[in-house]
């Protein structure tokens, strides 16, 4: 029952809000919002202490007939791959809510229950071991994130979110297709009876590329990635933070759930071809970084060569890969909210991204510096910040592989370090140039809290990764082996 | 004939003669200060004809309703057949109707169609889906046809001093007409060959093989014709867009709501059930104009700044969609899936063009999509049921819209058409954009004018149970979707 308790409990806080919450009652709708994450997240807990790390199959499975005419079950379950993902969403939930808490003024309660309704929804997806079920919440998350960019979102915000929208939902629909053509050749929605099905190389190529679309759009992978920058700019600080900590790893789990297991063959047959547009994604798309002039851009193409690392890593097929892929995708869920809570912190202030507005920073706001540092560091992979240990597995499990692929990604490491630190620099250091930055305030006890807890947990994951890679290993471990057998 | 056959028909019976009541009737409640020059123009009549209809409407869904599950028999000397697929499908038209009536009951009062005729040419037009629901013969059918369209060519023009409704009402009826004359051509062909105007009668004659096979397929192509215009499936799309938009409101929902289900009915009697063993002639048809319709419905829907005539363009799109439920061979999951889609259709139709009669008021005419900027301002309660209602068009679950979608489509790879499966999906994701611009207007624009939406409590509510059997059927599909394939069954048995 959790996992349902985990779907549904902010979902129907949201539900609540969206009912009950009006602009009058504004202090009420954000603590009732904050109780609802809160309790929400609370929920995903005895995940991690009860979940069996001995064990690489699933667990806190549920299964009741939901449409009995397709044999289409609600059924739920996780494994070492999907465990951290389901409680980093609803940690960052809890994070998002704090991070629009003073911001956000217009609105208020359906601000705060998109939120929580995405956070159910992007639960859902983690979870669901169902075709159509998996379908369902993938589709879902466009919905309040469509709204949350359209309403809350910058100057262009509408034009951003029909990008969003369409975009994703281009590469989903394909999608549909292969999962009716599976269900036609299994006689069920089950995933896991997917995973099993014998295919011809043919039929799994064109799983495989109908899956590829909907998955490589959500990642983004190179070259279908240019939605990213347009969303992440004219999304509200809540909003980019959870489409680049959660949102961006339903794709890359997308991969390691369906296309991976159910079309094996094409997988390995692919693998040079998905190598190479994450090693784009990796050098091409860091050294875009490296010339933005906006903040919030800048933070978006690193977010795409993050991402290009995990896909990456999955495409290598051994241990160290897909392990050190699923690592950084937790990483980068923590570390990327925090990049775009600081670019947030300095927006509400100043109301400007442009990194050319800014210099200086550190004399008017050196707490929040600390903090801004110390992501941007995490964010290029300093050792003992989690952004390492997901980075280093992957260069390791890339130079197993091959040692010119593997020396391709550690470029990722320098170009990382530039775009980071060359922006901290024009941001935080030197003279101040701007007349605003000298009124600039430095944080309060709200931002504080938020940057210290991800802080926090950032170097937690840094200096002993052991807590996550336990779970993760057996589950690795297991893909590996079922991709090694043909399927033909 | 016998005796015993009138009983079997008592719901329409009961339907016409309440109409003819309400016409001869109601002109004796006259008021103090009526119009003497319109004998129909009372409004005191009306309203009580308007609770005569209402009343008669619920208790033909309560009796349809309750009789799904009847054993299927042929009355009439096999003229009329009453089985659980007619059962289901007037259930359907009648709630349709009723929910047409409630919607539009303050829309008609603020522009003098609050009238007795209007109320009794709406009851004369669901007897004319009944007919078409439950002919088993092709004259039956037409017979049924015609007293709907005719009832509907009125009601478009209806509007006194409205010239846009006059010249609508004509173009539908000169084209409906037309399509009439093909409909009957191709009958008589088929006739011609089978000598037989009953359904199983030319269902047991017809053979792929056999030696009339050109007659057969002139007819089948002037068949298609004719539904083609009835559905208003492209190219024979035309009069589609400027009916909608022409015609009051609450006429289009009329038009546009319950008598799809009558012709998918029609559709379904006239291919399946007597032309089956022909499949192979007229399927390749039913692509071509679902390929068609799917494009140019989509694709000029995008181009719309009216909000009538962008629902117009998505219904051809639809309706091209529910013909690929139509080529699977004889299997009933293909074809209560198109019910299914069908269904679903109707019911959001209902709400979408019901918010628009709400959000419409005296002098003020809601049907451009600028009409609806910030309306999740104004009404956050009507915002959202208009974001459900465009989410389902555009099938994007957990709306039902979504099943129905999913229904069709398992249909077609069942049936081995994933390319046409692919290019079923490539549609829909064009016809997303203009439902997504609908949502867009009402959230992310500021709104023109600043009153809130007051008044209309009843069509309110009804308005939001809509929008809720649009969510909770997506999210429960298993009840709706097995009574369509039960009663897609029971009908392909008999």
């Amino acid at each position: 029952m959790i996992l349902s308790l985990a779907i549904w409990l902010p979902i129907g806080f949201g539900i609540i809000l969206l009912a009950s919450g009006s602009d009058t009652s504004k202090s009420y709708v954000r603590w009732f919002a904050l109780f609802g994450a809160l309790l929400s997240f609370l929920i995903t807990l005895p995940l991690i202490s009860d979940f069996d790390r001995s064990n690489a199959g699933m667990q806190f499975v549920e299964k009741f007939p939901w449409f009995a005419r397709y044999g289409l079950n609600y059924s739920l379950g996780v494994d070492g791959i999907s465990l951290w993902l389901v409680v980093l969403t609803a940690f960052t939930t809890v994070m998002v809510i704090l991070a629009g808490w003073e911001v956000i003024q217009d609105r208020v309660a359906q601000y705060m229950a998109s939120f929580l309704i995405l956070s159910g929804i992007m639960i859902g997806v983690f979870c669901a071991l169902d075709g159509i079920l998996f379908y369902v919440f993938f589709e879902a998350t466009l919905i309040p994130m469509y709204i949350i960019i359209g309403i809350w979102g910058g100057k262009n915000r509408i034009y951003a979110a029909f990008k969003f929208f369409l975009y994703t939902l281009m590469g989903s629909l394909l999608t549909l297709i292969a999962i009716l053509y599976l269900y036609n050749q299994t006689d069920s929605f089950n995933i896991l009876d997917w995973q099993q099905v014998r295919l011809t190389f043919k039929e799994q190529i064109f799983i495989f590329f109908a899956f590829l679309i909907a998955f490589a759009v959500k990642v983004p992978m190179w070259p279908v990635h240019t939605w990213l920058p347009d969303a992440h700019v004219e999304a509200p600080t809540g909003g980019s933070m959870v489409l680049a900590a959660i949102m961006l790893k339903l794709g890359a789990y997308g991969f390691l759930r369906l296309s991976l297991p159910i079309a094996p063959d094409a997988s390995l047959w692919v693998s040079p071809f998905m190598i190479a547009l994450s090693l784009i994604a990796v050098i091409y798309i860091g050294l875009v970084a490296l010339v933005q002039l906006d903040m919030k851009k800048l933070v978006a193409y690193s977010s795409i060569a993050h991402m290009g690392f995990v896909t990456l890593g999955f495409f290598i097929f051994n241990p160290m890969g897909i392990e050190g892929g699923i690592v950084q995708m937790i990483s980068h869920g923590l570390i990327s909210s925090a990049m775009f809570f600081c670019i947030g912190v300095l927006y509400d202030r100043m109301h400007t991204r442009q990194i050319a507005d800014y210099g200086g920073v550190v004399n008017v706001m050196p707490r929040f510096a600390v903090f801004a540092v110390f992501f941007a560091m995490a964010n290029c992979g300093l050792p003992a910040t989690s952004g390492f240990v997901g980075e280093f597995m992957v260069i390791l499990g890339a130079v197993d592989y091959d040692f010119v692929i593997g020396l391709l990604a550690a470029t990722a490491l320098i170009l990382g370090a530039a775009y980071s630190l060359w922006m901290t620099k024009r941001v935080f250091f030197g003279k101040i140039v701007n007349n605003h930055v000298m009124h600039l305030k430095d944080i309060n006890a709200r931002e504080y809290l938020i940057l210290g807890v991800l802080a926090l947990l950032t170097i937690g994951m840094g200096v002993y990764p052991k807590p996550f890679t336990d779970v993760i290993h057996p589950a690795a471990i297991q893909l590996l082996k079922h991709v090694a057998i043909s399927k033909i | 004939m016998q005796a015993q056959d009138l009983l079997e028909i008592l719901p329409e019976l009961l339907l016409l003669i309440s109409a003819c009541f309400i016409l001869l009737a109601t002109p004796f409640l006259k008021e103090a200060q009526t119009n003497d020059e319109d004998v129909f123009y009372t409004p005191r009549g009306a309203s009580v004809a308007f609770q005569i209809a209402q009343l008669t409407l619920l208790i033909l869904f309560v009796w349809f309703g309750s009789r799904i599950t009847e054993l299927p028999q042929t009355i009439m000397n096999g003229l009329y057949s009453i089985d659980p697929f007619s059962n289901l499908l007037k259930c359907i038209s009648s709630i349709a109707v009723w929910a047409t009536l409630t919607y539009s009951k303050h829309y008609l009062i603020d522009r003098d169609l609050f009238r007795t005729d209007y109320i009794a040419l709406v009851l004369l037009a669901l007897l004319g889906q009944f007919v078409m629901i439950s002919g088993a013969n092709m004259l039956t059918l037409y017979l049924g046809l015609e007293l709907l369209a005719l009832s509907t060519y009125t009601l478009t023009a209806m509007r006194p001093n409205y010239a846009r409704g006059i010249e609508a009402g004509m173009k539908y009826f000169i084209l409906g007409a037309l399509s009439s004359g093909f409909l009957l051509y191709g009958m008589s062909m088929i006739y011609g060959a089978t000598g037989s105007l009953e359904l199983i009668d030319i269902l047991r004659v017809t053979h792929p093989d056999a030696v009339m096979r050109l007659v057969f397929a002139f007819g089948i192509v002037f068949l298609l014709a004719g539904l083609a215009f009835k559905l208003g499936v492209a190219p024979f799309h035309m009069w589609v867009p400027d009916v909608y938009d022409g015609a009051p409101t609450a006429v289009t929902l009329i038009i546009g709501g319950a008598p799809k289900i009558a012709a998918f009915a029609l559709t379904f009697k006239l291919l399946v059930t007597g032309l089956q063993s022909l499949s192979t002639d007229w399927q390749p048809i039913l692509i071509f104009l679902g390929i068609c319709s799917l494009t140019i419905g989509n694709l000029t829907a995008i181009a719309q700044t009216n909000l009538k005539r962008m629902l117009a363009y998505s219904t051809i799109a639809h309706m091209g969609f529910m013909f690929f439920g139509f080529l699977s061979v004889f299997d009933d999951n293909a074809y209560s899936a198109a019910l299914f889609y069908v269904v679903t259709y109707v019911i959001t139709t209902l709400g979408s063009f019901g918010l628009l009669m709400v959000l419409s008021s005296k002098g003020f005419e809601c049907e451009t999509i600028a009409d609806l900027k910030g309306l999740n301002r104004r009404s956050p309660l009507l915002a959202f049921v208009m974001m459900l209602l465009m989410f389902s068009l555009a099938g994007i679950p957990p709306t039902v819209g979504f099943i129905a979608k999913l229904s069709v489509l398992e249909s077609l790879v069942d049936a081995g058409y994933v390319g046409l499966a692919v290019f079923a999906v490539i549609a829909s994701l064009i016809g997303a954009f203009y439902y997504l611009r609908v949502v867009k207007t009402m959230y992310f624009e500021e709104p023109i004018a600043t009153e809130l939406i007051e008044g209309k409590g009843f069509a309110k509510i009804i308005l939001t149970m809509n929008a809720s059997i649009i969510l909770l059927a997506g999210i429960f599909p298993e009840f709706l979707t097995t009574i369509c394939l039960n009663a897609m069954r029971s009908s392909l048995q008999g």
